[in-house]
Formats: C-alpha cells, structure tokens, sequence
C-alpha cells in the first residue's frame, strides 16, 4: 500500500490540479470549457464526466499498452475514448435526463477534447494502470476545478443563481423597483473565454517564481 | 510477440472493435428501458407545462397527467378521429393514442390532439414543431373549448443560443401568450404573432400577438411561423370540436 500512495504518485496526482493544470497552464479543452459553463450544474456534470472518462481511458490504455500495434495506436485510443464516451452518455440519459439534454453535444464531444488524447499519449502509453488512474482522475479534477470556477461567476452575474437557486434578491432587480440586472453579456461564450483569460493570469501571477 | 507485423495489427484491431462493439450494444438494450421512461416523462411534462402546471417533481407527472388529460386522439386529413383515443378496458385512462405519435410523424393524415379537463374547463393542447435559428423548436399550444383563446404554452429547442433564442423556453415568455386570441376578424386564418416591440402588422390587434424575446429575432420569427403554421393546420378539426 505504501507504494500506492508514495510521493511519486501524489504529485502525479496534485500536480494537473495546479502547476500543471490542463486547461490554465496546457490549455487543453478550452471549447467545452466555454459551452458548457453558462450555469453551474452542467459545468459540474461535464467536469465530473470528463473526470470518469479520462481516469478510466487511462487505466483501460495502460493495461493493454504493452499489446498495442505502435502503428495503429491512436485509432485504439480513440475507440476506447468513444466507446466510454458513449456508455457513459447512455448512462446521463438514463438517469439524469435534463442534465443530458443539456449537455447535449457536449458529451458526444468529449470524444474530442484534447485533454483525453493528450493524457493518453503523454502519461497512459508509459505508465502503470495506478498511476495513470491517478494521473486522469488529477487531469479530470483539474479540468473541473477551472469549468466550476468560470460557471460559478457567469451563473452568479448572468442568472443571479447558483445551481439554479436564487442568490440575488429579486427585490434589487429593476422589474421590481430595483437597480440591478443580470448581465446577458455573461451567457454568452465570449465572456467565458474573457473569464477564462483571467482564470490563467490569476493563476499565472501566483505561480509565477515557481515556474522558474 | 513482434506486436508490429501486420496481421498482428489486422487481428489486434478485428478483436478491439468485436469487443467494444458487443459493450456498446450491451449497455444500449439494457438502459434503454429507462431512457424511454424519461423520455416519455418529459413529453408528458411539456403537455402538463403547457396547460400552465410547471414544476412537477417527476414522480408526480404520471398522475397529474392521468388526472388532467382525458382524451387523445388522433385525426386523419379529413378531420374525423382515426383513433379516438377512448377508454379501453374497465380501468384504463386512455390508450395514449396521440401520445404515441412521434413530433416528426404529424402529418395532414396524421394529427394528435389532446383534450383536457382542468378546473371545470375543457381545454386542447396541440402540438407545434417548426425551425428556429440553429435547430429545430417544437413545443405544445392549449386552447381553451372556443379554439381560439390560448390557456397556455410550452416552447422547447434543441440548439439555439443559451441566454438570446433559448429564453423561449422561460416561463414569461411562454405565459405572455396566455388570453391571446389566435384568429382575428377572419376565423380561417391564424393570425397570432410574435412581434418586435414597436412593430405592427395590419389585421393584428393587440390581443393577437406577444412582444419577441430581445436579441433574438429569428427565435421569434421561428416561434411566429411555427404557431401559425402548426395551428392552421388544425383549423378544421377546430370546426368540428369548438364550443
């Protein structure tokens, strides 16, 4: 056990959280950061999704990559992605239906996002399955981590709610005699990707010496 | 093992796929069952949305619908029910005849139509399908027993934009089309609209149209064609049921 949970592996694990974290330092996986963070809760759903897929690519990768034709590696990768890509999108459907149907492309689209191929190449072709379990639950964790952030400021400035609760008083909004209104500007895509800037520069100037 | 040779490839890849192929098919039967139980719970939450009963928890859909929709049936292009819809057997609602037809299968010769009693009043809910911007819309319209009053709406879409055309599906514009009144002087044509603020169209007078979501002009547009559309092709069967 002690192996298991041995430095090594914890910074395997902690490092995608922050100094190597796939969206603010990589900048993997910024299209699905941006559609899917108008509100909170698909933002969640999608991190938590991405989070599953990438741990267990990585682990299914691992397992057999000593078998892998070098020549048709990639291919592989891909039919394992969309293959848990598609259980996984059976499985929303089945049992949180709306949160399905909100995501609705997006889960077939994280077939695509880079973060998958990208672990899979990089960490999964030469590690072990624990490791590499470790190495894509960290990534996915990291991912999440950036998609709750920019959901929680667009859901809280552009609806007034979080996870669909209402936080700002309906009494401030001009409706009702107020001087307050919810920043449409804050749904769209665009402001996610301005969001998304300043997520990286906040994180950039923490870490700045560091890096170094 | 030389894992590069070809056939070694060829085999390797036959295997993979054969494998995922088997899972794949696997875990679609077997949760199929439950996403067409979600699916239908839905539909049945949109209807139930459209007689102006929103925010169901979805254990409770099942027997509000039960207990509001009393008919559904289906009309072929000479407006006489093909299938009525009616009661079967002793203890059964309704055979959920209009229910079964898909929103793609509405057709001239082919029309569902749900008859509802809620507080007293007969009301028809109609479905409505159309094109949005980006995607499809669809949704359900509730007429009061004179087929020209509106009880109530429910718009949904598949892919138009969060915060501009998707605020079709928020309850204010939705409801803003309730006590409009679909014909005009003429009963042959449906003249109810979704307009800009400020516009006008001669023959719509105010109890005939509802202001357009801001931003989102061929949303609206795309919900104005659709009602008009969807509802004058059931103007014939209004003939025959209206009160």
């Amino acid at each position: 056990m002690g192996k298991l949970f041995s430095k090594e592996n914890g910074e395997v694990f902690m490092r995608p959280l922050n100094l190597d974290n796939p969206v603010t330092v990589q900048i993997l996986g910024i299209c699905s950061a941006l559609a899917v963070t108008s509100q909170l809760k698909p933002a969640v759903v999608m991190g938590l999704s991405v989070t599953v897929i990438t741990a267990f690519s990585n682990v299914i990768i691992s397992l057999i990559r000593k078998t892998i034709p070098m020549r048709i590696r990639i291919i592989i990768q891909l039919v394992v992605v969309a293959a848990l890509v598609t259980i996984v999108s059976n499985i929303l459907k089945a049992y949180v239906y709306d949160v399905s149907v909100q995501l609705s492309v997006y889960v077939g689209l994280i077939i695509t996002n880079c973060i998958l191929m990208g672990r899979l190449e990089a960490f999964a072709m030469s590690n072990g399955p624990w490791e590499s379990f470790l190495d894509g639950v960290g990534n996915g964790l990291g991912y999440a981590i950036v998609l709750v952030i920019v959901g929680f400021v667009r859901e809280l400035l552009g609806f007034g709610t979080i996870f669909g609760f209402q936080i700002i008083p309906q009494s401030f909004y001009t409706e009702n005699g107020g001087y307050y209104m919810n920043n449409g500007m804050m749904t769209m895509p665009a402001m996610a990707l301005i969001l998304l800037g300043c997520v990286i520069w906040v994180h950039r100037s923490i870490n700045k010496e560091e890096k170094k | 093992m030389n894992t590069n040779s070809n056939t070694y490839t060829i085999v390797y890849a036959s295997v993979i796929v054969v494998i995922v192929a088997f899972l794949l098919a696997f875990v679609a039967t077997a949760l199929k069952p439950t996403q067409d139980i979600n699916v239908a719970v839905d539909k049945k939450q949109q209807i139930l949305a459209s007689l102006n009963v929103r925010g169901l928890a979805k254990s409770d859909v099942e027997t509000k619908y039960a207990e509001l929709i009393k008919l559904d049936p289906v009309y072929n292009e000479n407006a006489e029910p093909v299938q009525t819809g009616d009661k079967v057997g002793e203890k059964e609602q309704k055979d959920q005849e209009a229910f079964k037809v898909a929103n793609k299968d509405i057709k001239a010769n082919n029309r569902p139509l749900y008859v509802c009693e809620k507080d007293g009043e007969t009301i028809y809910v109609v479905p409505v399908k159309g094109a949005g911007l980006w995607g499809g819309i669809s949704g359900y319209v509730a007429l009061k027993s004179d087929c020209e009053t509106v009880y109530g709406t429910y718009f949904t879409h598949e892919s138009e934009t969060a915060g501009l055309g998707a605020r079709i599906t928020e309850e204010w514009f939705q409801t803003s089309f309730n006590g409009k009144k679909i014909f005009g002087e003429d009963k042959t044509k449906v003249i109810l609209s979704v307009l800009k603020k400020g516009k006008t169209v001669d023959g719509v007078g105010p109890d005939n149209f509802v202001d357009a979501v801001t931003g989102a002009t061929l949303t609206s547009n795309g919900v104005n064609d659709m009602v008009q559309q969807c509802l004058q092709d059931y103007i014939d069967i209004f003939e025959q049921i209206k009160k």
